[in-house]
């Protein structure tokens, strides 16, 4: 059937300094390049473009421009490009629209209306280059009350905390499966949580024995698949994660396709291989609150109470007494995904329609769980379009603990959110189990990009904390006084908690 | 200016000094020399607020709890006295006595009451400290124009707008005997002035003098709100009387590790420690991490037994102890401690983040607890 579907993407080559290297040939996974030896020349076919930008990146000539196709359906509000090139694929295909990556829609990102405040006169700002500036942060419950008594006149701990994380800047990468990207990608985030002292995440795709030896930084996650979980797994890892929803889109299970499961992957989740692995909606072994108390207890007892345990659900309308409800239920860490998180694959209308933003799932849920007095029984990350340093302090300041990054820690090894990452033919070697295109991503520099990114958000948080007159991140979390909205209505402020810049 | 009219900044900012001084046997002294020492460091005021809070004052009823109330008008009053008689007996009120004073102008109707809560509610209540505290939320929350500014046991904090040493004047502290004082100048930067936000703040039995500004009031407030505390006056000081009411009296931390949660070892410093001490503090910041007063500050707390003095972990704002025999003094400034003592020698400066505590030395303990020592003084420079 002849495609109606208009290029997305133009290849222009500058014919005068192509050296005919062929390099984008090879790059490309998507075959849009070949080199023809009777012309003695590289063609292109646009058709194919992702705009995933690899071959520009790499061209040793700087011949390669990709740029939007300016062929433009006529203007039209209600059927854009997107819409019909949506049904022109379906009309062809006969199939549920899927993407990769977070919601790409407009929706307000509030974060961008948001400003944080700084010390003048009253309240020295402090300068982080002299003076200490602490990020550590714990995870996990705590105490209504901490009982010290004295030994020999030093204090002495009488009060025994239930296990907590220890994070040295509050950042971690949130889940992302083996299966779903490379298992150099794993590595680079295993080591590079290591190195910077906090953790990453599993998603749900089980661990493979060769990462183990970074357990003492590794969440691992059960989600409804239940792939990959066993003893050791949930024995070697520092922390437990239930996942029950995802940002990307909340209420649906997952699928990766049988063609991804290599023996790698099949010995890792423990399905055969080139199978199709099925993760189902809910869990079907928890349909109502009682049984994620059940699972999370169940969790704690095979681990001997020794590691915190969290449960990830993706931001809805209901998120603070669904939130509530889970830190009732024992859950240590209430891990909240909104709309904006990303995916390997996602039914297109399902990852940009279903869900809310974080931002106001994150200031509900705090508010909620200070009103009913048991904010301090567990820990509160946000996850789910975190891009830079300012939306950290931000999220901190609304009242989380932490942030998990995912698409910004993929860009740091090379993402270019082509949004094709269901497809498994990442050019980058992140979404793909193509030994030809994973081996593109070095596990050294990968572990380096994502250091080098913690590195120096941390020390911009640590700037900003500074300038508040704050040497502790602490004394931010929560501390909704330090932000201030532009542009928002007040219902926007009074669900966010801040006040309108100015007053 | 009435209470409506306020502006609601985040909170008040200001910069002030602050003066403590006790005798550690409990013997009393009137307020002349504590009038003196503030008005020394005039400075650090600028005449929109100044308090004192003295303790010992009350012997006759030592047994009940003092509420005085501050009225914008006849009918708050009248609606408070309402509210207490349902649940307290009181047993004495009156007016505050003042004399008029130059620099002190329109106060409110100023009011005490000797008071407890009725013996049928008592004897159900698990804790009446609480009941008591709920009362005074109460008040401050609900009844429009009535403020309790002390509650406690045995002591009273006088406070208003003007300068210190006028407000001292104005409610003739000459004429009261204390064993523990503090005062209060304030600078503050926004201009309205409201006699409920002068210093010290108190509840129950806590007072706390407070120069500085505490970034992490945002923070701090909605922590205690968990706890029931009601944060009214958007006042840095509020914020820590309650943090301490909730660490000592409720939660049972001694003086010492109350203010490690105030102002927290660094991190850095807790890794160093002795393993059972570092599990201490590292359980104390990790569950009241959300009580580090961050930012400058220099505080006294006071109760019926001690006088705290405390700065920020990294000591951006000033504090000096001194003592002389049964004296003991906390200041910004070292001057006004000479002024008021001429033969105090021994004065040092605390370190950031280590409090000074001064406590009474109880007759019948003196020997065994202090081990012979005449004082019982901790947080001081090692000679
Ligand atoms: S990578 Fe650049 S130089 Fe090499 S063939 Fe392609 S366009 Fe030409
Ligand atoms: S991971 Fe790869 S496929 Fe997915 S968006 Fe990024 S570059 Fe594209």
């Amino acid at each position: 059937m002849k495609s109606y579907i208009l290029p997305q993407y133009l290849v222009e080559r500058d014919d005068y300094r192509c050296i005919r290297c062929e390099v984008c040939a090879r790059q490309c996974a998507f075959d849009v390049h070949w080199y023809d030896e009777e012309e003695d020349a590289v063609f292109a076919d646009e058709s194919k473009c992702v705009g995933c930008l690899r071959c520009v990146t790499l061209c040793p000539t700087n011949a390669l421009v990709v740029r939007h196709n300016p062929t433009q359906i006529p203007p039209n509000a209600n059927w854009t490009g997107e819409v019909l090139r949506n049904i022109y694929r379906q009309a062809e295909t006969g199939g549920v629209l899927l993407t990769g990556m977070g919601c790409d829609k407009g929706y307000p990102i509030y974060w961008d209306r948001i400003v944080l405040d700084a010390s003048q006169v009253t309240n020295p700002s402090i300068d982080p280059l002299r003076e200490p500036m602490e990020l550590r942060t714990y995870l996990g419950a705590k105490p209504d009350v901490v009982k010290v008594g004295r030994k020999g006149g030093k204090p002495s701990l009488e009060t025994r905390l239930t296990p907590q994380l220890r994070l040295e800047t509050p950042i971690m990468f949130s889940a992302i499966s083996y299966g779903a990207i490379s298992y150099n990608a794993c590595e680079s985030l295993a080591r590079a949580a290591t190195e910077m002292g906090t953790y990453y995440n599993t998603g749900e795709g089980g661990l493979h024995r060769n990462l183990y030896k970074y357990g003492d930084h590794t969440i691992c996650q059960v989600a409804s698949g239940r792939f990959g979980v066993h003893a050791d797994y949930l024995e070697v890892a520092a922390a437990l994660e239930i996942k029950i929803g995802q940002g990307a889109k909340p209420g649906i299970g997952g699928h990766l396709p049988g063609e991804k499961v290599s023996a790698e992957i099949s010995r890792t989740r423990m399905i055969p291989k080139g199978t199709d692995a099925i993760s189902p909606a809910p869990h079907h072994d928890i349909y109502s609150i009682e049984d994620l108390a059940q699972l999370i207890y169940a969790l704690k007892e095979a681990t001997h109470w020794e590691k915190p345990v969290s449960v990830k659900i993706a931001a809805v309308h209901n998120s603070a007494a669904i939130a509530s409800g889970i830190v009732r239920a024992g859950a240590d860490i209430v891990a909240l995904d909104g709309i904006r998180g990303g995916t390997g694959a996602a039914p297109t209308m399902i990852r940009d329609n279903v869900g809310i933003p974080i931002e106001l799932a994150l200031a509900a849920v705090d508010t909620r769980l200070r009103e009913e007095g048991i904010r301090n029984r567990a820990s509160v990350v946000v996850a789910g379009g975190i891009r830079n340093s300012s939306d950290v302090i931000k999220a901190i300041a609304l009242g989380a603990d932490a942030v998990y990054i995912g698409t910004a820690a993929l860009v740091a090894m090379g993402c270019h959110v082509c949004q094709k990452c269901y497809t498994g033919k990442c050019n980058w070697g992140i979404a793909t189990q193509d030994p030809y295109l994973s081996k593109r991503l070095n596990p050294d520099v990968g572990t380096r990009r994502l250091v080098n990114l913690l590195t120096g958000w941390s020390h911009e948080i640590m700037e900003m904390l500074g300038g508040m007159g704050i040497n502790a991140i602490e004394s931010l979390r929560g501390n909704r006084l330090r932000l201030r909205g532009v542009g928002l209505t007040q219902e926007e402020l009074d669900i966010l908690g801040i006040k309108h810049a100015g007053a | 200016m009435l209470r409506g009219a306020r502006v609601r900044d985040d909170k008040d900012f200001s910069g002030c000094s602050i003066f403590g001084m006790m005798n550690l046997r409990g013997e009393k002294f009137n307020g002349d020399p504590m009038i003196t020492a503030i008005a020394n460091m005039k400075e650090r005021s600028n005449g929109l607020g100044g308090g004192f809070a003295a303790y010992g004052i009350y012997p006759q009823y030592a047994e009940l709890y003092c509420f005085q109330l501050m009225y914008d008008d006849q009918a708050a009053k009248e609606e408070t006295e309402g509210y207490l008689k349902d649940s307290f007996s009181l047993e004495g009120a009156e007016v505050i006595p003042t004399r008029s004073c130059e620099g002190v102008s329109d106060p409110p109707l100023l009011w005490r009451y000797f008071l407890q809560p009725r013996e049928s509610i008592a004897c159900d209540l698990e804790d009446v400290d609480d009941f008591v505290v709920r009362a005074v939320m109460h008040i401050n929350v609900f009844i429009d124009g009535a403020f309790v500014f002390s509650s406690g046991k045995d002591m009273g904090v006088f406070k208003g707008v003007g300068f210190p040493e006028d407000v001292g004047r104005f409610f003739r502290l000459d004429e009261y005997e204390g064993y523990i004082w503090v005062a209060h100048g304030r600078f503050p930067t926004n201009t309205q002035a409201w006699w409920g936000g002068a210093h010290p703040f108190n509840i129950l039995d806590w007072s706390v003098v407070h120069n500085g500004e505490i970034s992490s009031y945002g923070i701090n407030m909605r922590h205690l709100e968990m706890y029931g505390y009601k944060c009214t006056l958007f006042t840095d000081t509020e914020v820590i009387a309650y943090a301490v009411d909730l660490l000592v009296r409720r939660h049972g931390l001694s003086i010492e590790d109350m203010s490690r949660v105030l102002a927290a070892p660094l991190w850095s410093e807790i890794d160093r420690m002795p393993a059972r001490e570092r599990e201490a503090h590292v359980a104390l910041r990790q569950s009241y991490g959300s009580l580090l007063l961050n930012g400058p500050f220099s505080i006294i707390i006071s109760n019926r037994e001690q006088m705290i003095g405390l700065t920020d972990r990294i000591r951006l704002r000033p504090l000096v102890a001194g003592r002389n025999g049964d004296f003991m003094y906390i200041s910004s400034e070292e001057a006004p401690m000479h002024l008021v003592d001429d033969t105090l020698k021994d004065t040092w400066i605390p370190h950031g983040g280590v409090p000074v505590v001064a406590e009474l030395i109880k007759p019948a303990a003196r020997e065994e607890e202090t081990g012979g020592k005449v004082l019982s003084i901790s947080g001081a420079e090692p000679a």
